[in-house]
Formats: structure tokens, C-alpha cells, sequence
């Protein structure tokens, strides 16, 4: 048992925002004092080390395993990922077995320290990652999953498969957020729902999960990813719906 | 052809959500729609069922599309791949003789990262990349028709140059090309003299031009 609560960031369709969402949450947590781990189990495409400007860093080894690459100097947000195990832009071409083995050792032998958060950002869809990391975190304080979706048919279609995923392994949906949900041009201030409106929402409701709240596509946070100041830079007003998620869960 | 096994998108932008294929004479029949024939996993389990699956199935689902489906006589297979560098692409890569790779990438670093593992991916295996496809390149308000570089700036464009890949083409982001593609109307289809559907067409010749000279 550890001390921390762990929870999982699932989507079904890819580039849905999940990695910009779990780097939210981690950070709403950080800044609401909380000590958080942020562990990226998407091999193939591990995103969280480029949001943070990390992706120089490598590993090392200590007494109690594997220690995390800090993102502020404070050593609140701590990260793991493959990325600072492989080369830059190296492909991962690896068959199950090994992703299994090298998740096995993200969630047993990773030196947190006295995190009280864990957020682990997953690789789209429902295949050995995400099975192996609900299998090797049941001995841990597991809490549940959030499922990031645009509001489109095609992400909606495939976050249900992710939330039929959950029940079947038993894993608590802690909530659903529709991401890209609106965008306000700058020039006229008419807000286009480009990829839709409400289908998370919808879909929320109707298979009986809590509904987080919509984040609008916002090219400054679009920025903030790409740019070097995560930290600085993530605290949008777009973001307020997560805000207010990790207000009432962290009081939990 | 949908090899993405855990997200089949394929049905739902084709109109054949729902629909199921059946088997004839030992082989899987294609599902066909706007003249073209189409697989997925999606026609082949339930909509809401997880494909709780590691590799292996995987792989062998993806097989089995590839040699159990009555394609007959086709002039192109298009290939729907999911995202990354996974069991499917490498399935794919390392058993079928591929013509030539379209990577699709919005314009943002964070996506383009992924990109270039892609391509040392299929380099390695010895796939040929056809081209380089922007996505979601600029937002156009349907309202004043005002041009937003969400997503950045060319990113996917830049890259291309950059590791001397062609590129094939930008696609813009507007709401009649979702919406289009959510109700299974493709736009190229429902749209013919929409300034999108050029867009496609555009690409569909570039991939035309290089499928010929090789």
C-alpha cells in the first residue's frame, strides 16, 4: 500500500487531449499544495516530458528506485516517463512483453517520495499498457480514471469502449471531460464549435458518470504545451473546470 | 481498411455504424459504401464492447482483416492506422508490402514529436513514406471567415522540408468537415464544390502521382 491517491487519464481516441489534460490536472494539484507525481505510460508517443521541457533529462537510479525528473526547483511535480530512458525522437517499436515489463517497474520502482497525487497519462485506446497498469496499481490506493473525449461522434463512440473498459476491470470513472469544446475567434468573437457541442456531456449522462466540465480550445494553452514555462503558463481561464475538480477531489 | 482495433472510427465516417459483416464462401465480405469496400473490427463486434486486447490479438485481428476479407480487385487499399508506433503499424510493416506511408500530423510541436518517431519507425523497417498531410492546419470562423493558427504555424509543413519528405498537403479546420464526417456524409462526397473537399482532392492526386511514377 502507498500513501498516495493514483488516478488514470484514459481516453479512446488519440489526440484528444489527454496528455495536455493530465498535465492540468497534476498541475492544479501542485498549485492547490498539493506534492504530485505525474508518470507517462504512453511509450510510443510519451508527450508529458516535451509539455514540461524535460525531455534532455535522463533517470537515475537511487536506493528506492528509479527517481523523478522535477519539473520546478521545489520538487513538488515530479515526472517519469520513457523518455528520459530513450534517445529524442527514438521510436519505441516494442511487442507486449516488454511494455509490460517496463510498466511493471513505472509503478513498482519509482522513488516518489511523499506524493500525495499520482497522475499517470495513458496511450489511447485499451491495449497492454492500460491493462497492465490497472493490474499492477490494484495493490495501490487506485482511485479511478478520467476520460478525456471531444464532443465529436468518432471520440464519443470510442470513449465509451473506454468507459466499458473501466467497468470491466472494475475501475472507478471518476469523470468525463470534453476537450476542444468551442473556439472563440479572435477577430469577430464568434465561438465555433468545430468539433462539436455537448457529446461528452450526452454521453455522460446517459451512461450515469460524473461530467467534469468542457475545457474550449485555447490557442494560449496550445502555446503554453509547446513553449518552455508550463508552470507559468498554464493558469488560463479555459481551465477552470479542472480547477474546480481537483478543489472538490483533493478534499476527499 | 480500419486497423485501428481499439478505436474503429471507420464505420461511423463511412455510414455503416451498426451494420455487421457477414462471411461467404470461408471469406469476410467487405462492407460498401460510396463505392468503396470497407473492413473494420468495427463491423465485426459490438459498438460498446472494449477491445480489451494486448498484442497478440491485436496482431491477429489485424491478420485476419488482411487475409480473410473478400477484397477482390482493388486499385488502392487504404490502410486507417491508430496513433503511434504500436502492434498494428509494425504488424502492418513487417507483413504487408506497403506502397508508401501518409503521415497525418496537426501543426503543434507536441504532436510533430510524435511524427518523427513514426517516420524512423517505418525507416527502419524499410517503408517507404509517401508524404507529409497537415491537419487541422487553421481554424476558419465559419462567421467571418477570419484564419486562426490554433495548432501553430506550418509545424508539419516545416517538418516535412526538414527530414526532405513531401509534402502533400494542409487541411483546414472547420466545423462543415466534422460534421460532415459525424453523420457519415464524407465531405468530398456530401460537399463536391466545397473548398475542403479540393483540399482532399488535391492530396488524392499527389498520392496518385506518386503511386504511378514509382
Amino acid at each position: 500500500m502507498v500513501n498516495y491517491q493514483t488516478i488514470l487519464v484514459l481516453s479512446g481516441k488519440g489526440g484528444v487531449g489527454k496528455s495536455t489534460v493530465s498535465s492540468l490536472l497534476a498541475l492544479s494539484l501542485v498549485k492547490m499544495g498539493k506534492k504530485v507525481g505525474l508518470l507517462d505510460v504512453d511509450l510510443c508517443g510519451p508527450s508529458i516530458a516535451r509539455i514540461f521541457g524535460l525531455e534532455q533529462h535522463s533517470v537515475m537510479n537511487g536506493p528506492n528506485g528509479w527517481i523523478p525528473v522535477y519539473a520546478d526547483d521545489e520538487q513538488r511535480l515530479g515526472v517519469m516517463s520513457l523518455a528520459f530512458l530513450t534517445k529524442r525522437d527514438d521510436p519505441v517499436v516494442w511487442r507486449g512483453p516488454k511494455k509490460t515489463s517496463i510498466i511493471n517497474q513505472f509503478v513498482h520502482n519509482i522513488a516518489w517520495g511523499d506524493i500525495d497525487f499520482l497522475i499517470v497519462d495513458t496511450p489511447p485506446g485499451t491495449s497492454d499498457e492500460h491493462i497492465t497498469a490497472v493490474e499492477a496499481f490494484k495493490d495501490f490506493n487506485l482511485d479511478g480514471a478520467i476520460l478525456v473525449t471531444t464532443p465529436q461522434n468518432v471520440s464519443i463512440d470510442d470513449v465509451q469502449k473506454e468507459a466499458s473498459f473501466c467497468r470491466a476491470l472494475d475501475l472507478e470513472i471518476l469523470g468525463v471531460i470534453e476537450n476542444m469544446s468551442g473556439y472563440v475567434c479572435p477577430t469577430c468573437s464568434d465561438c465555433s464549435f468545430v468539433f462539436g457541442r455537448g457529446g461528452g456531456e450526452r454521453m455522460a449522462s446517459e451512461s450515469n458518470i460524473p461530467y467534469i466540465g468542457h475545457l474550449p480550445i485555447d490557442p494560449k494553452l496550445t502555446a503554453s504545451m509547446d513553449g518552455t514555462n508550463i508552470m507559468k503558463d498554464f493558469e488560463t481561464d479555459s481551465i477552470k473546470p479542472i480547477l474546480s475538480f481537483i478543489q472538490r477531489y483533493s478534499k476527499q | 481498411m480500419d486497423a485501428d482495433v481499439h478505436g474503429p472510427s471507420i464505420p461511423t465516417v463511412m455510414n455503416l455504424k451498426g451494420k455487421k459483416a457477414i462471411v461467404e464462401n470461408q471469406k469476410i465480405q467487405p462492407l460498401m459504401n460510396f463505392g468503396i469496400k470497407c473492413m473494420s473490427t468495427g463491423f465485426l463486434v459490438d459498438e460498446d464492447k472494449a477491445m480489451i486486447w494486448r498484442g497478440p490479438m491485436v496482431i491477429g485481428a489485424i491478420r485476419q482483416i488482411l487475409t480473410s476479407v473478400e477484397w477482390g480487385e482493388l486499385d488502392y487499399l487504404i490502410i486507417d492506422l491508430p496513433p503511434g508506433t504500436g502492434d498494428a503499424s509494425l504488424t502492418l510493416a513487417q507483413e504487408v508490402e506497403i506502397d508508401g506511408v501518409v503521415i497525418v500530423s496537426t501543426p503543434q510541436d507536441l504532436a510533430l514529436a510524435d511524427v518523427s518517431r513514426g517516420v524512423q519507425m517505418f525507416n527502419t523497417v524499410n517503408v517507404p513514406i509517401l508524404g507529409v498531410v497537415e491537419n487541422m492546419s487553421y481554424h476558419i470562423c465559419e462567421n467571418c471567415g477570419n484564419h486562426s493558427h490554433i495548432f501553430g504555424d506550418s509545424g508539419a509543413e516545416n517538418m516535412a522540408k526538414n527530414m526532405n519528405l513531401q509534402f502533400l498537403g494542409k487541411i483546414p479546420l472547420h466545423q462543415n468537415i466534422r460534421e460532415t464526417t459525424d453523420k457519415g456524409q464524407p465531405i468530398v462526397v456530401s460537399q463536391p464544390k466545397s473548398q475542403f473537399t479540393q483540399a482532399y482532392n488535391s492530396i488524392a492526386m499527389n498520392i496518385i502521382k506518386y503511386c504511378t511514377n514509382k
